[in-house]
């Protein structure tokens, strides 16, 4: 059994090196840094922590300015609270002039677990994606975590949501994995169907791709892990090798990974059947992280028995 | 350093700008334009360190325009300081223009927020505060406010934040008109406390005649010299300032001047230019 990590730990390891590394990087937390994991950045760079109190809208702003002035800004909460309470102040003032802000949202999706509805963010890269200069990231597992921090530190431009979760997942990239925004990762290749996946939900499909192999269905597994701007090109790729796609996403399949894949299925004209796994237009609930994924069929077994149970046509 | 007569000549020339780049026909802020219209001279053309050659000096002091629907007195500034070509004024709101009709940081040199939303221009002040601190710089920030917009509760998250990490450098100025869209600023929450609240929060505060040059000019050098509190100047004006039929009224917050209204409006603010520039020639 390989090592499991929750990525928004190994996120704050990640912004601690890349405090290291880069003398602009600054953390804003909304008191929740043990959540978030920002406590390691602010007992080493106390001078560059920046403590905003339970104050999100002020947070946001506060960042807009650091980054205005050069700074990277890394803004933390829950990702719930991080994109829907301040949106407003991320719209304008951030996204607009295309300010170079992270948003670390922390423990997204369901797998928030027992805080229930409130604090399980099903909405939020439907949120994020709809707006312009946004570059919405998801990743997969530990490695990619690392990866997309750095990156996001000083690679990358203009505002970036990273998706961060507290669901273990193994590692599925080898550990000299570089991560290119904008391109997805081929984690198995198939005949029949592709399962096009982001987050913890990717672990989930190469475990269900391997149970529908044992029953001769033979499917491809694309870690989407940039949800925008999305790899179009992968998504024709899968396109040309199977006879069904699938979108698996820790997240509503209103506006998140499902929309942005059946966008490019309509601009294409692909007549292709697309089946989209994730939360069905519905709020959360308290309950633990596997019964939620088991209620909303995002186990790998209910990945599976959806895959099995779609239209052969 | 201008003298108090040279910046009321130039306060005036700022509402002639104001008023010439609305022009009539269209709906525009004029009110909260105008009545900002003596702050905006004080703080452009008195208080602040600026090179208007270089509008992205990085030792600048910063102007953050809160209320942002006002943008055009800041633009009004920013060109006759030269930063952009006056003529370039006459474009306000035109497809294709970067003085757009809330203020774009990223398409006019000058303008450091994005803003149009209110209540958000004091945190983003802090921001570039908290910045200016990283990197051991010491300009300084204004940040402009009307006093309807203290209603959004961020001013408050700001206003604490400020004086929590201690951010002296902040001066946020209140453009205290009484009026907002729809009527008074006091008529859906009471404003009557508001130097009491800056107060309980840790900052200096300061009551001036937002139309009297001389208390203006005062209160920006004692903002400047107060290191111990972040400083606050609640600056009692009126809305439509400078234009009698204006003055005091709540319709004219965003609407329509007819060509007749613009010329008299217009011909009202010259006089004491022409009247000062007579002066000057005897």
């Amino acid at each position: 059994m390989s090592e499991l990590y929750q990525t928004r730990f190994v996120y704050g390891e990640a912004l601690l090196e890349a405090g290291q590394r880069y003398d602009n990087v600054v953390a804003l937390d909304a008191d929740l840094y043990t959540s978030t994991r920002t406590v390691l950045f602010r007992e080493a760079f106390p001078e560059r922590f920046v403590d905003m109190g339970i104050a999100e809208m002020d947070m946001m702003s506060t960042a807009a300015g650091l980054a205005a002035c050069g700074m990277a800004p890394f803004v933390n909460s829950f990702a719930m609270f991080l994109t829907a309470h301040c949106y407003d102040q991320l719209r304008i003032q951030i996204c607009y002039p295309r300010l170079h802000v992270v948003l670390a949202g922390s423990s997204a999706g369901l797998t928030q677990g027992p805080d229930g509805a409130s604090h399980q963010s099903l909405e939020d890269m439907a949120l994020m994606r709809a707006l312009p200069n946004m570059t919405v990231l998801a990743p997969a597992d530990a490695i990619e975590t690392r990866a997309m921090t750095l990156a996001a530190a000083h690679d990358l431009t203009g505002p970036i949501y990273l998706r961060l979760g507290r669901y273990p997942v193994p590692n599925l990239h080898e550990a000299d994995y570089t991560f290119q925004v904008g391109k997805a990762t081929w984690l198995r290749q198939g005949r029949d169907v592709a399962l096009i996946a982001c987050g913890h939900m990717v672990h989930a499909s190469v475990v269900a791709a391997e149970m529908l192999n044992q029953q001769g269905i033979s499917a491809s597994v694309v870690n989407m892990s940039t949800v925008k701007p999305l790899d179009v090109e992968a998504v024709e790729a899968a396109l040309a090798g199977s006879r069904l796609l699938v979108t698996v996403e820790e997240h509503s399949i209103i506006g998140g990974l499902g929309s942005a894949v059946a966008e490019v299925l309509a601009d294409r004209g692909a007549g292709v059947r697309l089946l989209r796994l994730g939360t069905r237009d519905v709020f959360g609930e308290s309950a633990t992280a596997d019964e939620l994924l088991e209620k909303h069929g995002l186990t790998p077994a209910g990945i599976r028995e959806s895959v099995l149970r779609a239209p052969k046509d | 350093m201008r003298s108090i007569q040279e910046l009321e000549r130039l306060a005036t020339e700022l509402r002639l700008h104001i008023m010439n780049m609305m022009g009539a026909n269209k709906a525009h802020h004029f009110g909260g334009s105008l009545s900002a219209a003596d702050l905006m001279t004080g703080i452009y053309f008195h208080g602040m360190r600026y090179d208007p050659q270089n509008p992205a000096w990085p030792e600048r002091d910063r102007f953050v325009m809160s209320k942002g629907h006002c943008v055009p007195a800041q633009y009004a500034a920013l060109a006759m300081l030269g930063v952009f070509p006056l003529a370039e004024l006459a474009t306000l709101k035109q497809l294709g223009t970067r003085l757009q009709g809330h203020p774009a940081a990223h398409l006019l040199p000058g303008i450091e927020a994005c803003t149009g939303s209110l209540g958000q221009g004091l945190s983003f002040a802090n921001g570039m505060a908290l910045a200016g601190r990283m990197q051991q710089r010491d300009y300084r920030l204004y940040c402009l406010m009307g006093d309807g917009e203290t209603h959004e509760g961020q001013v408050w998250e700001a206003a604490r934040t400020t004086a929590q990490q201690r951010l002296h450098n902040v001066t946020a100025i209140i453009d205290r008109n009484g009026l907002k869209a729809m009527d008074s600023s006091y008529a859906a929450a009471d404003l009557g406390h508001l130097a009491g609240r800056w107060a309980a929060l840790g900052w200096a505060v300061r009551e001036i005649d937002g139309h009297n040059m001389a208390e203006i000019v005062t209160a920006l050098d004692w903002a400047r010299a107060e290191d111990q509190a972040p400083c606050v100047i609640l600056a009692a004006t009126v809305k439509g300032r400078g234009v009698s039929f204006l003055e005091g009224q709540a319709q004219y917050h965003n609407a329509a001047l007819s060509p007749e209204q613009l010329a008299a409006a217009i011909a009202e603010l010259e006089a004491p230019v022409t009247r000062g520039a007579k002066e000057q020639a005897q």
